[in-house]
C-alpha cells in the first residue's frame, strides 16, 4: 500500500499557516493543516471561529479581523486536523503527530513549520504563585471562554501587548488597580536610534500610544519606571501582595491576580528537535531559526513562517505565510519563477512596511535586566525548582552551557522540556562565563517534543506505521 | 474552593452547558472550556503541588507551555488541563505531588 504524500504539511493553524495553507491550495497543492488547539486561530486569532465573549467591543476588530483568514480555510480542499500535536518530524519529512492518545504518521514533500510564538518567561521572586499568570493566559481565558481574573487585578510588565490586553480587561469591566511597567527609561534613549523607522512605521506606533492614553484617561493607575518586582502569598498560599520600587520608593498593592509579560518569543522546539541552525537574535533577545527569503530553514524542504522564523507580529505572519506557500508551489512544480516572483513583488513591499518599525518596538521593550538575570532566590526552572542562584552555583563548579546543567539538576527535564527555563539559563550562563550567548547554546531538544504516554507510541509502533 | 478565587463569566455567547465534577463539587462548564478554564472558573486553585517541594501551583500559560495545569482528569494523573476540553461528567481533581515521569523513566519503572 502506498502512503499518501502531501504536497505541503503545515504544523499551526495561526495566521502564517492558515494563510500558507490557502495559498498553497489556491495552487494546487495537496495540503494537510495540523493544529494542537481545537479550532484554527493560532494566538491571536484564538477561537475567533466562535468567539465566547458577547460583546464584541471587548476584543476589537483587529481580532475579528481573523475570521476573514478562518473563512477562507473553509472554502479549500485542505485536510485540516485540529487538536494534533506534531512530537516529532524526521529527516525524510515523515512527522509523528498525536491525536486523542493516539499517534500516527503523515509523510511530506515539503513542511512549513509557522508554530508561532510563546510568551517569554517573566522569571522573579513570586512568579510561581498560584494567582500569577501570564498576560496572554488571561486573554486566551478571555477569548475562549469569556472568563475574567478575579479582582483586585494588577498587570505588569512591558511591552506592546501588556497594553492591550490591559485594554480589554477594561473593555471587560474588569477593575485594574494598577498596570505597572518595567520597561527601562534607558531603553526610550536606545530606541530613539531606530526613531526614523518609528515615524515610518506610526500608524502601528499610534495603536501602542492609542491604548496608552486611553488607558490613562479611563483613570487607571498607570505606573512607570517600575523595578524590583517581586510577589507574596498569604497563609493559603495564594498571591496576595505585589512589591517593587518606582523613583526610588518600595511600594507594595494587594492583588489576587497578578498578570504579567515581557514580550514574545518564537516557538523554536520543532525546529531545535531537528537540528536546524539557530541565530541569535540580539534585539530581540532571542534564537530564532536560520532561513532565505523565502523562510526555508538550514534543512532543505523545510520552511519556517510567522513567528516561529522571528517575531513581527501577526500581519506579517500572515504575508509570510504567502510567501513561502509561493516558493513552495514553484519548487513542486506549479508555479514559475517569474510568477512566483510577481505575486511576491507587493507583499515584500508589504512586509518591508509592517517590518520598518521592529527594530525600534525590540529596543524600546527589550526586558529589564532584573528578568533576564534574575536574583538569586528566583526560580528559573519551574517544573524542577532550580532557582538562579543553584544556576550560578552550577557556573561556579564548572557548568559551561544549559546542556551541563543536566549533570548538576533536573533543570530544563521536566514536562515542559525546557520552554520556560531554556533562555534564563543561558542568559544567566553566559553573564556568569562572561561570554556571548551564543557560546553557551541552548538546551539539546529531542522528539518527543510534547509528553507522550509509553502506551502511545507502542500502538505507533506496532501498526508498522513508522519507518 | 473559594468563592472570591473564582475566574468570573461575562455575558457570553451561548455555548451551552457540560457538567463536570470539580474537586467533588458539581461545576457547569461552559462547551468549549478546557479543563484548566474550568478549574479557574470553579476555583480550584491551587490546582497542583509540586513533587519536590510541595509547593501550590496553578494555570500560567493557557496554551501548553508550561506545565502547571497538570490534573487528575478520571483517575488519570498528569492531564494537561489547558489542552483538554471539558466532556460531560468529567471527574477533575488536584494533582498533588505526582511526578511527571520522563519517557526513559518510565520505562525504567514499568
Ligand atoms: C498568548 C499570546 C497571545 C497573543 N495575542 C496577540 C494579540 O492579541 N494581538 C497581537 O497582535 N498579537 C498577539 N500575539 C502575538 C502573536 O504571536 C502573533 O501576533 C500571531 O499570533 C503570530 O501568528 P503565527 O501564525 O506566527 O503563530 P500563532 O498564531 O501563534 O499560531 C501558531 C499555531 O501553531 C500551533 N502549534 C504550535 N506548535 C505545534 C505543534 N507542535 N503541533 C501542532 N500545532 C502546533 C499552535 O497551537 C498555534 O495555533 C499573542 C501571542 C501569544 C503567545
Ligand atoms: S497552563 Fe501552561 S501548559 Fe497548561
Amino acid at each position: 500500500m502506498s502512503e499518501r504524500i502531501y504536497d505541503l504539511v503545515v504544523v499551526g493553524a495561526g495566521p502564517a499557516g492558515m494563510a500558507a495553507a490557502t495559498t498553497a491550495c489556491q495552487h494546487g497543492l495537496d495540503v494537510a493543516l495540523l493544529d494542537e488547539q481545537a479550532a484554527p486561530g493560532g494566538q491571536i486569532y484564538r477561537s475567533v471561529g466562535k468567539p465566547a465573549p458577547a460583546d464584541t467591543r471587548v476584543l476589537g476588530p483587529d481580532y475579528y479581523y481573523g475570521r476573514k483568514l478562518v473563512d477562507a480555510l473553509q472554502h479549500t480542499q485542505i485536510d485540516y486536523f485540529s487538536s494534533t500535536t506534531v512530537w516529532d518530524i524526521s529527516s525524510e519529512r515523515v512527522l509523528s503527530v498525536s491525536i486523542g492518545g493516539h499517534s500516527r504518521t503523515l509523510r511530506a514533500a515539503k513542511i512549513l513549520l509557522a508554530t508561532g510564538a510563546q510568551e517569554r518567561p517573566v522569571p522573579f521572586p513570586g512568579w510561581t504563585l498560584p494567582g500569577v499568570m501570564s498576560c496572554g493566559a488571561a486573554q486566551i481565558l478571555l477569548k475562549s471562554s469569556a472568563l475574567t481574573p478575579p479582582g483586585p487585578l494588577v498587570l505588569a510588565g512591558s511591552g506592546p501587548l501588556l497594553l492591550l490586553i490591559a485594554w480589554q480587561l477594561h473593555k471587560a469591566g474588569v477593575s485594574i488597580s494598577a498596570v505597572l511597567d518595567t520597561t527601562p527609561s534607558s531603553n526610550y534613549f536606545k530606541a530613539l536610534r531606530h526613531g526614523l523607522g518609528a515615524l515610518r512605521g506610526w500608524r502601528m506606533l499610534f495603536k501602542g500610544l492609542g491604548y496608552l492614553v486611553s488607558l490613562r484617561k479611563a483613570g487607571i493607575n498607570m505606573l512607570s519606571g517600575v523595578t524590583k518586582l517581586s510577589a507574596d502569598a498569604d497563609s493559603s498560599g495564594r498571591v496576595a501582595q505585589v512589591h517593587f520600587q518606582q523613583r526610588g520608593h518600595s511600594r507594595v498593592i494587594n492583588c489576587k491576580s497578578l498578570l504579567v509579560h515581557q514580550g514574545v518569543v518564537p516557538n523554536v522546539q520543532l525546529t531545535r528537535a531537528m537540528d536546524a541552525r539557530h541565530l541569535w537574535h540580539e534585539q530581540q533577545q532571542c534564537w530564532h531559526p536560520q532561513t532565505d527569503s523565502w523562510g526555508e530553514t538550514s534543512i532543505g524542504g523545510v520552511f519556517v513562517a510567522g513567528d516561529s522564523a522571528g517575531i513581527g507580529g501577526a500581519l506579517a505572519a500572515e504575508h509570510f505565510g504567502r510567501l513561502t506557500a509561493w516558493q513552495v508551489a514553484c519548487q513542486q512544480g506549479r508555479l514559475g519563477s517569474a510568477e512566483r516572483d510577481m505575486l511576491a513583488r507587493p507583499v515584500r513591499q508589504t512586509l518591508n512596511r509592517l517590518m520598518v518599525i521592529r527594530p525600534f518596538l525590540d529596543v524600546l521593550y527589550q526586558p529589564a535586566v532584573e528578568f533576564l538575570l534574575p536574583v538569586d532566590e528566583t526560580i528559573v526552572c519551574r517544573c524542577e525548582e532550580v532557582s538562579a542562584g543553584d544556576i550560578r552555583r552550577f557556573v561556579g563548579l564548572g557548568c559551561s552551557g544549559p546542556n551541563q546543567t543536566k549533570a548538576f539538576s533536573r533543570a530544563g527535564m521536566g514536562p515542559c522540556q525546557g520552554r520556560m527555563c531554556g533562555l534564563t539559563v543561558a542568559q544567566i550562563i553566559a553573564a556568569e562565563r562572561n561570554v556571548a550567548i551564543d557560546q553557551v547554546g541552548y538546551y539539546t531538544i529531542r522528539a518527543p517534543i510534547k509528553p507522550l504516554c509509553l502506551g502511545e507510541l507502542a500502538s505507533l509502533v506496532s501498526h508498522g506505521d513508522k519507518q | 474552593m473559594q468563592h472570591d478565587l473564582m475566574f468570573k463569566r461575562l455575558a457570553n455567547e451561548d455555548g451551552g452547558t457540560v457538567l463536570v465534577e470539580i474537586d467533588g463539587a458539581t461545576f457547569n462548564a461552559r462547551a468549549g472550556d478546557t479543563v484548566a478554564a474550568a478549574v479557574l472558573a470553579a476555583g480550584m486553585i491551587p490546582s497542583r503541588t509540586t513533587p519536590l517541594s510541595g509547593s501550590s501551583r496553578a494555570p500560567y500559560c493557557m496554551m501548553g507551555v508550561c506545565f502547571e495545569c497538570l490534573v487528575e482528569v478520571d483517575g488519570v494523573p498528569n492531564v494537561q488541563g489547558c489542552m483538554t476540553l471539558v466532556a460531560e461528567g468529567m471527574k477533575i481533581l488536584p494533582q498533588t505531588g505526582a511526578r511527571y515521569l520522563s519517557m526513559a523513566e518510565q520505562e525504567m519503572y514499568s
